[in-house]
């Protein structure tokens, strides 16, 4: 077992830098449908944030951190998916039909509504759920 | 369902009561049970001797696969129906015997009658079905329950081998002839016998005409033991002598003979017909014939000659063939050859079924089947002796049982051949009555041998296991009806002439159907058959009286040189030629096997290209090149070839994710801002995971070597890529039409609500991959997961 350096400097930048990444990857996110960007990419991001963390931290630390297990989240993922498709059927159209409007929100104006985001979602919970299982299965293996 | 129907499968019905009847009425024997049964259908088709010799015939339908045309039609005619009487007959007789023959204590009883059901009821079905696949059905379900009772004693090893022979070979021509009736429904559009042979002379044109005629033949000659198939037979006779008796002369071995009669109409037309048919007739007769007279086992000689009398048989149907060419009945020489066919059928069912059952005899009695330990069993077995020389003589053809009778019509048809003016056969057909006279020659020697070894000359007590002593009535009164209708047939041949042998004449050669007209004769006057018949019995008791100076001629041919060990080296050379086969291309290594579907790709896109003249260059479409471009394609080169021959693992590694981010800046270059951002995470995360497995490896193999060159990894290597390369610059080149790509771009915003149109494509036009794609990342995540925590082998070691 390695003995713990002070990785005072690394924890504290981390603390910071982790936050950003997150208010990055949700912008990512968020941007998709307009701009570069979207689940696939924002849900990387938001695992490299998660990441770093663990970099600077260990895995029990993050696991009280972030309680939770990626696997669910996995699952969650796959069900907006496939629920945003089979939402479709329940108003007798084909399977994954999307809709969209503009609403005018308090606070953002004019802002577009869209169920392709819920869908963006799900593809956004299962890579985060899917690069986060495979590290940490691995960094727990001997 | 008519009552001909319920008729041809009333034994399978019967199949499947005979073990619980077997389980409950332990002290009776099974037999009793399964006899009713024969008796009865053989009453039943009795009944239809009334109706086909007035030349009609009765055609009942079940419909079965009607959109395939495949229906269960019952037609019975004078040919079917002379069959459906051995069948039955000879059936009611086996039964009978087999009831005394074997012991209701020691043998398996239930399984026995199963098989010998199964076997009846699939025989009637070949001989009374009109369409073709129904009839193939029947006639593998007589190889099948052929293959059982031939494996009855199955704790024999000899009785596995045989099995499994005549299992291989009778399927290897039933499944010819399967193809050979496809084909004649290619052709002529029908499964029925009736409509196929009212279509003979369209068919004969057709370039399908000739394969299938050979393929039907083969299953014929298989299933009948024509050579040089004929080599299951003899290994058949491990089977108990009840079945030998029965299939193996009576019933299961005419089935080829039936299909040859039966199909006859159709295929007579062709010159290879008779040649075929009636060639390797006669020639099985010579070598069936030449062959039973070195044997010493008693049931071997049967089956020699078992397969020699078939071969006659045969080459009357072949030569009778001729009969067809000429419309009317007058001079029609050639006929008489059917009629004899027809005639020597039913004789050799009797007399053949009878010797089976004297030999069943013989070996129940002594204990032995072999000549060399048999001898004067006269005095002990009288009853047996009387009954096997009225079966051997009539075998031999002497008078005056109906073997005289149809010899002598089978030397008058095979003379009579060489005056057809058809196909070569006034140059070539002197051969028939030659190789048919020699072949009776040996058939009155084998048939002596029979009689005189076995129940003349001196008795050797010390030979045998058993005091010898005449057999059990029971177990006589089949024989002795056999010998008694072989008798009967000869003195008054003429009472089956009008009501069986005419209709199935009739039904053999249609064009001649009502100008048929049978009367056998016993005396024909003096012609060139009576001498034939004179030589054979001459030459023939010559040839026995110094059989001992000549028998050595036999072992002129090597062991090695006979047909059985060119079918036993086959097997083995097949079986050892497949496993060497299968052993040298499955490696068990991956590379072995990354090298034939790399050079199978490679070659079969070499092959496309240069065969559909593929290949094309077009510099229209190419955009111009940048310095970007080009310093990136350098460093991709670059990366790629330290990859290839860096010393140390780590370096490909380095070099594998600057090639990886090098894509990413392509992607750059040219636009893709949603591929850069994508590629350049996943590089990153796929490097660290390598950098992961490479931290991992165990130490032992851990060695810093670079990687060994190999000239065949190379070669197929650039190969690939030459190949790849050819490709992409072809089909860059040729552009059929425009890219659907507008669509998007046109209602990416008013149809689905966004500007990025990659997104767009994911999530909304295309978002079912993307579902998918998400389902595999989850698919890989569980894996990962799973195998690392999943340990079953450790947990059980500790």
């Amino acid at each position: 077992m390695r003995t713990r350096t002070n990785d005072l400097i690394l924890q504290t930048i981390t603390t910071v830098v982790a936050f950003i990444i997150i208010l990055f990857s949700l912008s990512l996110f968020f941007a998709g449908h307009y701009n570069p960007g979207g689940g696939f990419v924002g849900g990387l991001m938001t695992s490299g944030a998660i990441v770093l963390l663990l970099l600077a931290y260990d895995i029990k630390t993050v696991a009280s951190i972030l309680p939770i297990d990626y696997k669910i989240l996995i699952a969650v993922g796959l069900l907006f998916a496939v629920g945003t498709g089979a939402g479709a059927l329940i108003f007798n159209v084909p399977f994954l039909t999307h809709a969209y409007d503009y609403f005018y929100l308090p606070l953002l104006g004019k802002t577009s509504l869209h169920t392709a985001v819920l869908f963006d979602t799900g593809v956004y919970l299962v890579v985060i759920g899917v690069t986060m299982t495979i590290i940490q299965t691995i960094g727990e293996s001997e | 369902m008519t009552l001909l129907h319920w008729a041809i499968i009333s034994p399978f019905l019967m199949a499947i009561i005979i073990p619980l009847l077997y389980k409950l009425f332990r002290k009776i024997h099974t037999g009793w049970f399964v006899l009713i049964l024969p008796v009865i259908l053989f009453t039943y088709f009795f009944q239809f001797i009334s109706i086909t010799s007035g030349g009609n015939t009765i055609k009942e339908t079940v419909q079965w696969m009607p959109s395939f045309d495949i229906n269960f039609t019952a037609y019975v005619d004078g040919l079917g129906l002379l069959f459906a009487l051995l069948i039955t007959g000879i059936g009611s007789l086996v039964v009978l015997y087999s009831i005394y023959y074997l012991n209701k204590d020691k043998e398996q009883l239930h399984n026995f009658y199963v098989y010998l059901l199964m076997f009846m009821g699939a025989m009637l079905g070949v001989v009374l079905s009109d369409n073709l696949i129904v009839l193939y059905m029947f006639w593998e379900f007589t190889s099948i329950s052929s293959f059982l009772l031939i494996g009855y004693w199955y704790h024999r090893e000899r009785s596995r081998y045989g099995a499994q022979k005549s299992m291989l070979m009778t399927v290897f021509g039933g499944l010819s002839m399967l193809g050979g009736f496809l084909l004649l429904y290619v052709m002529g559009g029908s499964f029925s016998i009736r409509e196929i042979v009212g279509m003979a002379g369209e068919l004969s044109t057709d370039p399908l005409f000739i394969p299938a005629l050979i393929l039907v033949l083969l299953g014929a000659f298989t299933k009948s033991a024509q050579f040089p198939f004929h080599i299951w037979l003899p290994d058949a006779m491990e089977a108990p002598t009840p079945v030998s008796a029965y299939l193996h002369s009576a019933t299961m071995v005419k089935a080829g003979l039936y299909l040859v009669a039966r199909m006859s109409p159709v295929f007579a037309d062709q010159g290879l017909w008779l040649w075929l048919v009636g060639g390797f007739g006669i020639l099985t007769l010579f070598w069936g014939s030449f062959n039973a007279v070195k044997q010493t086992d008693l049931k071997g000689i049967l089956a020699f000659s078992t397969v020699s009398q078939l071969g006659l048989i045969m080459s009357l149907l072949g030569v009778g063939a001729a009969a067809l060419h000429y419309d009317h009945i007058n001079d029609n020489i050639f006929l008489v050859a059917t009629l004899a066919a027809v005639f020597h059928l039913i004789n050799h069912a009797t007399f053949k079924g009878s010797l089976f059952m004297v030999v069943g005899i013989v070996d129940h009695e002594t204990g032995t089947r072999d000549i060399r330990k048999l001898g004067g069993l006269m005095s002990f077995m009288p009853i047996t002796f009387t009954i096997a020389i009225i079966g051997a003589f009539s075998m031999a053809g002497l008078p005056p049982f109906n073997g005289f009778l149809s010899k002598e019509m089978f030397f008058t048809g095979m003379v009579n051949i060489m005056e057809a003016d058809l196909f070569n056969l006034q140059t070539w057909g002197l051969l028939f009555p030659i190789l048919a006279w020699v072949g009776s020659v040996f058939t009155f020697l084998y048939s002596m041998i029979i009689v005189f070894k076995t129940f003349t000359g001196k008795h050797q007590p010390e030979k045998l296991e058993k005091k010898p002593h005449e057999a059990p009535i029971g177990m006589l009164i089949s024989p002795i009806i056999l010998a008694s209708l072989v008798v009967i047939f000869g003195f008054f041949p003429n009472i089956l002439s009008h009501s069986v042998i005419e209709p199935a004449v009739a039904a053999i050669t249609p064009s001649l159907a009502k100008e048929v007209e049978v009367h056998i004769s016993f005396w024909h006057g003096v012609g060139p058959e009576l001498f034939m018949t004179l030589g054979v019995f001459l030459f023939g008791i010559l040839l026995y009286v110094l059989l001992p100076k000549w028998k050595h001629i036999y072992t002129w041919i090597p062991e090695k040189l006979t047909l059985n060990s060119f079918y036993d080296r086959g097997i083995i050379a097949a079986e050892r030629g497949s496993s060497r086969f299968t052993k040298g291309y499955m490696t068990g290594y991956i590379r072995s096997y990354l090298v034939y579907i790399f050079s199978f790709f490679i070659a079969i896109l070499l092959f496309t290209m240069w065969y559909k003249g593929a290949f094309a260059i077009n510099t229209e479409y190419v955009a111009p090149i940048g310095i970007y471009e080009i310093a990136l394609a350098l460093i991709l080169v670059i990366s790629s070839v330290t990859t290839l021959f860096a010393k140390s693992r780590l370096t490909s590694i380095i070099a594998l994710g600057a090639a990886g981010y090098t894509v990413s800046l392509f992607f750059v270059l040219f636009r893709a801002p949603d591929l850069a951002l994508t590629q350049l995470v996943i590089e990153t995360v796929s490097v660290a995971l390598f950098l992961l497995c490479f931290y991992h490896l165990p130490p032992l193999s851990r060695h810093e070597e670079r990687m060994s060159f190999k000239l065949g990894n190379a070669l197929i290597s650039i190969g690939v890529g030459v190949v790849v390369t050819l490709v992409a610059i072809s089909s860059y080149s040729t552009k059929l039409f425009d890219s659907i790509s507008k669509y998007y771009i046109e209602n990416v915003y008013d149809e689905a609500g966004g500007k990025n149109m990659v997104n767009v494509i994911l999530v909304d036009f295309r978002g079912f991959d993307t579902l998918f794609e998400i389902c595999v990342l989850a698919i890989a995540a569980l894996g990962i997961f799973s195998m690392i925590k999943l340990r079953l082998t450790r947990r059980k070691e500790g």
